[in-house]
């Protein structure tokens, strides 16, 4: 009875185009969004439950809203424009060694030249949207074999960018500032002067990042562009067909793709770790933000949300239940029995509900249009 | 001569180890073949077959049981562990995910990979365990061509000689045995192998135990090299990029791929790896793929991909 549409009626076109058509959806996220911003760090500013202390942040929100960006990049390409990637960890890297190259002053000498390249130290918010820009470029050139292979060949394609950009981040020392362990730390938080401390603050950086690609991306997947990913995904040749162009719309999706897992891992890398080493991004990140999007469900943002929630804090609860019951436990063997549970759920998830949260979501809203009546 | 030696000696060290992808690649052709499933589990299997392996070895060792029953006794055991899992992968996953996309399967055999790399760690622990069937030493041949003569060692003659005479074994269990017929023919349509009679699910079955017993081969062969150990699952990733030269379809490409590869990435460690910083044997394999990809996109024995609407 809530959850109802009945009375609703659209009087233009651009309330037929509303990016979310139904008032109770817009008031959800109204609602939604309040708590975001001013909720949450009201209970951080008090230390009420869950907020006491700064882990709930630290460890818990400000990696899921990374996460969600990322796996938003990741569904663009996997889920809404058909292309396996296993190589999205890398794009993260580029993201994140590129932003920090660019914020600590990029310096190419050209001796062959006579002459060199040199940048001055950006500010952090063009570093992190440069290196959203790099991880782009990069993602279109890794993306060219999709025109000519699809589905699990593309999938060992883009595990060549995976371990060719491990390997590049870990031997090339001009990508760490020449920093003898490896290990790089991120440059300070500075935004318009204002500089970005403390846990709270640093997720309300997170939240502003995720909501404008949140945003920017459920707009780019209900239009032109979007159609065209969808039309390729659920059939390239008859897309092509029709009239869309695989090679402008594949490599869009690449290029955008890479850019909002660029950025992610740009974020990933300044706010959540600080100091960080080319392990962070290695091959089961990548594993990991696809294991989000399938869960979450292919195809959907709100999926991309669910799916990283649901991924990160699996292995924070399988910690905690068996202290909750008394039982000890190896730290050894729930990391195992995370890879148990999480595999088990995967192939359960898949048998049950192949379109994965996002649909069970929408299921529920259909049945919340007529409950608590049955019919 | 010094030169050429070196080369000689670097190829054939090369062509060896490659025979290692190529025992991990079979595995995955096998079940791509017959069931059209990207396996992305071969890795995990060749870990859990070498742990099932030693861990009972050690356990036979130490009650005093002499070497040859206990080589015996393991390697029963870890095929019975094998044939249990194929089982549960095929009544448990499989067989509710028939019909569905070739990404929901290839995303459900990753699902598998975790649970095998969790279990088999679990239940059967996860050091670093020494596997010894195999002398590891090395022969100096051709002493008289060559100084100093080349290094060969004995380990790789030996899983050359193992990938020989597995892949004789398949090519006689799948051109002269009834299963084997069957086995071939569901790989080329299941629906109309249905249609005649062939139970699918055992055959499925067989499928998977055939690939199990060859990830038990190759986990022989990896254990005696590296240890058992749970790296072995990103090493069998390289298999990979073998099929994507070979072909997912060709038993014959897996082989060839799994050489080209060994030995490429050998060579360009030796010749090119010096000058641009070391360790590209980690991403060279993969590029090669990629470019393979980019020139015959069906590898060079893969059936041409043909596409209708």
């Amino acid at each position: 009875m809530l959850y109802r549409e009945a009375g609703q009626f659209k009087t233009s076109y651009t309330a037929d185009m509303a990016i979310f058509p139904i008032r109770q959806d817009r008031i959800a996220l109204i609602l939604l969004l309040l708590f975001a911003f001013v909720g949450i760090p009201l209970l951080a500013h008090f230390q009420l439950w869950p907020l006491g202390s700064d882990y709930m942040l630290r460890a818990i929100l400000i990696p899921f809203l990374i996460l969600s960006l990322a796996a938003i990049g990741v569904n663009i390409l996997v889920g809404y424009c058909g292309q396996i990637s296993l190589g999205s960890g890398a794009f993260m890297a580029i993201g994140a060694y590129s932003a920090y190259k660019f914020g600590t002053g990029v310096h190419i000498p050209l001796e062959f030249l006579g002459t060199e390249i040199r940048i001055a130290p950006l500010p952090v918010l063009p570093s992190i949207l440069l290196g959203g820009l790099m991880s782009a470029i990069v993602g279109i050139l890794f993306g060219i074999p999709s025109l000519r292979i699809k589905g699990l060949y593309l999938a060992v394609a883009t595990l060549a960018a995976q371990f060719f950009f491990d390997w590049v981040f870990l031997r090339v020392k001009w990508f760490t500032n020449y920093a003898p362990s490896g290990s790089i730390a991120a440059p300070d938080l500075h935004f318009f002067g204002y500089f970005v401390h403390s846990p709270i603050e640093r997720y309300l950086l997170c939240l502003v990042f995720v909501t404008v690609f949140a945003l920017i991306a459920k707009n780019l997947v209900r239009g032109n562009i979007g159609r065209q990913w969808m039309a390729i995904r659920d059939m390239d040749i008859a897309a092509e067909l029709m009239g869309i162009r695989p090679l402008y719309a594949k490599l869009t999706a690449f290029a955008v793709s890479s850019f909002i897992v660029g950025v992610a891992g740009a974020l990933w890398a300044f706010i959540y770790l600080g100091a960080w080493e080319p392990l962070a991004f290695s091959i089961d990140r990548s594993l990991q933000l696809l294991f989000m999007v399938i869960i979450g469900g292919l195809g959907s943002i709100l999926g991309s949300f669910l799916g990283a929630a649901f991924i990160l804090i699996l292995p924070i609860l399988l910690d905690q239940v068996p202290h909750a019951f008394g039982v000890p436990v190896s730290v050894e063997t729930v990391s195992h029995l995370v890879f148990i549970v999480t595999g088990a759920l995967i192939c359960y998830l898949l048998i049950v509900e192949p379109h994965g949260f996002a649909r069970l979501w929408s299921i529920a809203k259909e049945k919340l249009r007529l409950w608590p009546f049955p019919y | 001569m010094v030169v050429l030696g070196q080369f000689i000696e670097v190829l054939i060290g090369g062509l060896l180890a490659g025979v290692l992808y190529s025992l991990v690649a079979l595995g995955f052709v096998l079940i791509f073949k017959a069931s059209g499933v990207f396996n992305f589990a071969q890795g995990a299997m060749v870990l859990l077959a070498g742990l099932a392996l030693v861990r009972s070895l050690d356990f036979l060792a130490a009650r005093g049981v002499p070497m040859w029953a206990a080589i015996v006794l393991g390697l029963l055991f870890a095929a019975v562990v094998m044939a249990i899992t194929a089982a549960l992968i095929q009544k448990l996953v499989l067989g509710p995910l028939v019909n569905q996309s070739d990404l929901s399967l290839f995303m459900a055999t990753i699902g598998i990979t975790f649970v095998l790399e969790g279990a088999g760690q679990m239940i059967f622990g996860s050091d670093v365990y020494p596997l010894s069937l195999f002398p590891t030493d090395a022969w100096f041949v051709l002493d008289g061509l060559f100084e100093g003569g080349l290094l060969v060692n004995k380990l790789d003659v030996w899983g050359g000689l193992i990938a020989g005479a597995l892949v004789a074994g398949l090519a006689i269990f799948f051109q002269r045995t009834k299963t084997g017929r069957a086995l071939r023919a569901v790989a080329d349509d299941h629906a109309a192998a249905e249609s005649v009679g062939i139970p699918i699910t055992w055959i499925w079955f067989v499928v998977w135990l055939v690939a199990g017993l060859v990830a038990l081969v190759a986990a022989t062969v990896w254990g005696t090299k590296l240890g058992v150990q749970f790296s072995i699952v990103f090493l069998a990733l390289k298999a990979l990029p073998v099929l994507i030269i070979g072909g997912f379809t060709s038993v014959p490409g897996a082989i060839v791929g799994g050489l080209i590869v060994g030995a490429g990435e050998k060579i360009a460690e030796v010749y090119l790896g010096q000058q641009i910083g070391g360790g590209i044997e980690y991403w060279f394999a993969y590029v090669l793929a990629l470019a393979v990809l980019l020139v015959r996109p069906q590898g060079l024995f893969g059936e041409r991909i043909i596409e209708r609407i």
